[in-house]
């Protein structure tokens, strides 16, 4: 698309730098959230629940999915297209099962009473699991992508793609740390 | 004298240049080939640059005769404005009695509203990072276009989008956002709560989260252009001051904008999904609403949190343009390079900590209000340094004293006197007494509205021949900056004294306030000046646009004897910026006046035993 992109005498990789700055500013809108959620929650007339146990799932998922896709990207430089291709498949499913998990984790609060127009640590919950399913719905999207350039182009003709299969990589692991860091404040910011 | 120096410049590009095969492959160009691509969606930052440019300005119209219409309202209330009913419709009452046209308050509470956005986010933050962001970062380093053209583009067409749907919100029946350009809850919140709450907030917040796409897309872009873009010998002390303002914006902008964009989502639940963040006890018509359990103080924290680096992301790009355009006219190496862009530096860290002295009324703990003064006090050490140096480089120069340059002296007395008053009202204290008034108004329209809109004035005069390969007319541009700088004076200068007389800001009529009704002359006189301003910018609008095609035709590629690299560009702008190999950099951009020579531009190599780097 561009060749300014691909200037060969810079020391950082242009485009994971951007990706990197992106990411900056992902922290940036949740830090947001986290803050709000303390100044709030520091007011009073608070509700504490107990987060669903499928939370915990969601956890080993998004281990899950960082571990494959860690993996996967090695195999392109071995050129091992059959692990390469099988590689983003299983993450795929696991990030849809993701999504499924936090969907599940959602329906049971609500059965719990805890819904989205109740007290505000309620519709917090919502708000910041729901606005990081989008990132991780924007990574689904990444990798369906990455998908079909697997399938469709020979592993060996494009050295490129290793380079942009590694952003994907990197955005999914961002994406599983936020997940973690979240989870983890949710749980002991009750 | 002067063709030969020019004729040396380009052999020494093409002879020790930096060839990084640009033109060998020649698909950079080939999107460039039809009209839609090339004009529309084209991926060249000179073009998105002048893109940002024109949109910019027309808002800028819209903007300012928004705040003509409502300075009359406001100057003039005992005069029929039935001759605005064509254009607006039905915001125009006619007294069926006496025939009297007067303008419909809901509809005075939108004008400003939309005047402070437009204004705001259209066109001093994109108009202004956006034009020059685009135009001089890869042309200063020595790139041959963003880190990524496509999303430059982009980021263009969302900006495009904010501002389609912005426009749209104008003509509804229940007219735009009524309740303030920061948007405050319940307000914002609750689509009940006044005429512009409900359709026209909806669009205004859909048009800011478009902008806000718009601006990270080109943040990224920029940041990630600026480190990792440079040509060969462009080290970062090496940088003119243009690139570290508009290198420190970007980062600004990444890190605030999306607190917005976070505050826009809570927003959108608590009026589409029925959430409670902002909202709490509050009554409409008798009935309390069971929305209970938020604070709208936390939106204000939000809101602040960007709101206040915004104001630093459109005042740095004007504070680097003018530090570029004032170094090169007076012939005089910018005095301290370095404090400078620590002062900026200083500056884009500090605005992140001084947001809560916008809420010293709002009920935030008086404990908490001291550290934001202490720090907003301290703020102003770094723009203090930066004063200085300014004045410190005119001293002793060799001043043309050219319409840009001009402009750049009149920046640095806007913002001298736009900055003291902060001083003021940085302090809890007697923000007591001046919160809310007219004192506000005049304090950030002078040092962010006139201040940022001089320095992009002086930018678009200098680089104007850089953009368009022609020159504004002088004389214009002469009397543009005379009454310009003579009508803001006299519109915000009296400001002050009916903001300390208490006279609250946002109120649409005075004539019911004993206290506030003799300063009705006053008022007058503001809106005087505030049409006669008004008609000074068409004057700037005529010229720039007559001035693209019967301007003045550029003949040399330096017309102003500048260092940095944009001019030893060719005069016809080309895809890849330079024809052949990239210069590459030996100096810092700040050689005037030095051993015997006017100027000495960047990519001419150092003497034995001469200094690189200052």
């Amino acid at each position: 698309m561009n060749n300014t992109m691909t200037n060969k005498r810079n020391l950082i990789d242009a485009q994971k730098f951007a990706l990197y700055a992106a990411m900056a500013s992902i922290s940036m809108m949740f830090a947001a959230f986290l803050s709000a959620y303390i100044v709030k929650q520091a007011s009073g007339n608070w509700l504490e629940f107990s987060l669903p146990s499928t939370f915990y799932l969601s956890t080993v998922l998004v281990l899950l999915i960082s571990a494959v896709l860690h993996k996967t990207k090695s195999f392109i430089n071995t050129l091992e297209s059959g692990l390469y291709k099988s590689g983003i498949v299983v993450a795929l499913v696991l990030s849809i099962l993701f999504i499924i998990s936090q969907y599940t984790s959602w329906n049971t609060l609500v059965d719990r009473g805890v819904d989205l127009k109740g007290n505000v640590s309620g519709s917090f919950l919502y708000l910041i699991t729901g606005i990081h399913v989008l990132d991780v719905i924007g990574g689904v999207v990444a990798l369906i992508i990455s998908a079909v350039y697997a399938f469709i182009f020979p592993i060996h003709t494009h050295p490129e793609k290793g380079q942009k299969f590694d952003l994907v990589v990197n955005y999914w692991h961002f994406v599983d740390v936020l997940w973690i860091v979240l989870f983890l404040f949710l749980m002991f910011y009750k | 004298m002067a063709n030969t120096t020019i004729y040396e410049e380009d052999v020494l590009i093409k002879e020790q240049g930096f060839n990084d095969h640009f033109h060998d492959h020649h698909h950079g160009d080939k999107y460039q080939t039809n009209f839609i691509f090339h004009y529309v969606f084209s991926m060249d930052h000179k073009i998105i640059a002048r893109q940002f440019l024109i949109t910019g300005m027309i808002w800028a119209i819209i903007g300012a005769a928004m705040s003509v219409v409502f300075r009359m309202q406001l100057g003039f209330p005992e005069e029929s404005l039935a001759w605005i009913k064509p254009f607006l419709g039905k915001w125009i009452e006619i007294d069926p009695t006496t025939g009297m046209g007067k303008l419909v308050p809901e509809f005075y509470y939108a004008l400003v509203t939309m005047h402070g956005t437009i204004i705001v986010f259209f066109v001093l933050t994109a108009g202004l990072s956006g034009t020059f962001s685009n135009l001089l970062i890869p042309l200063q380093l020595g790139a041959r276009d963003m880190a990524s053209p496509f999303l430059n583009m982009l980021s263009y067409w969302f900006f495009f989008l904010a501002g389609i749907i912005m426009f749209y919100s104008l003509f509804l029946s229940t007219g735009p956002f009524s309740g303030g350009w920061v948007a405050y809850p319940p307000l914002s919140a609750l689509p009940q709560a006044s005429s512009g709450s409900g359709t026209g907030m909806t669009l205004w917040i859909m048009s800011l989260t478009f902008f806000v796409v718009s601006v990270l897309l080109g943040g990224i872009n920029y940041i990630t252009t600026v480190l990792n873009l440079r040509t060969k010998g462009m080290t970062l002390w090496r940088m003119p001051l243009t690139i570290w303002a508009f290198f420190v914006t970007a980062i600004l902008g990444l890190l605030s904008f999306p607190v917005l964009a976070s505050g826009f989502f809570m927003l959108i639940f608590d009026r589409s999904l029925g959430t409670s963040f902002f909202l709490s006890e509050i009554f409409i018509e008798g009935q309390a609403l069971d929305r209970v359990g938020g604070s709208p103080i936390l939106f204000q924290h939000l809101f602040w949190f960007l709101g206040h680096p915004e104001v630093y992301i459109i005042i740095l790009p004007a504070m680097g343009l003018v530090s570029e355009v004032m170094s090169v006219h007076a012939r005089k190496p910018i005095f301290g390079y370095r404090a400078m862009v620590y002062s900026i530096m200083a500056i884009g860290f500090l605005s992140f900590i001084v947001w809560a002295h916008h809420m010293f009324m709002s009920g935030v703990n008086p404990f908490l209000s001291n550290f934001f003064v202490v720090f907003t006090l301290i703020i102003a050490v770094p723009s203090a340094v930066k004063v200085f140096n300014w004045i410190t480089t005119l001293y002793g120069g060799n001043l043309r004293l050219n319409t840009p340059m001009l402009f750049a002296i009149g920046f640095v007395s806007m913002f001298i006197s736009g900055g003291l008053t902060g001083i003021f009202l940085g302090n809890s204290a007697i923000d007591i007494q001046l919160h809310d008034t007219y004192f506000v108004v005049a304090h950030f329209h002078i040092v962010m509205g006139v201040a940022a809109m001089f320095g992009m004035f002086a930018g678009i005069y200098h680089w104007y021949p850089k953009m368009y390969g022609r020159f504004m007319n002088e004389t214009l541009g002469k009397i543009h900056f005379w009454g310009t700088i003579i009508s803001a004076y006299a519109i915000f200068w009296p400001m002050h004294y009916i903001g300390m007389a208490g006279v609250p800001r946002r109120y649409f009529s005075f004539e019911s306030f004993d206290a506030f009704k003799h300063f009705a002359d006053l008022n007058k006189f503001i809106t005087i000046f505030a049409i006669i301003s008004f008609a000074l910018q068409l004057v700037f609008v005529i010229n720039f646009f007559y001035s693209i095609w019967y301007g003045k035709k550029m003949k040399t590629k330096n017309p102003w004897g500048a260092n940095s690299l944009e001019w030893t560009t060719p005069i016809e702008p080309i895809h890849g910026n330079w024809p052949g190999n990239l210069p590459v950099v030996h100096r810092w951009p700040y050689d005037y006046s030095k051993d015997e020579r006017e100027f000495i531009p960047q990519h001419i190599p150092l003497k034995e035993g001469e200094i690189g780097d200052h």
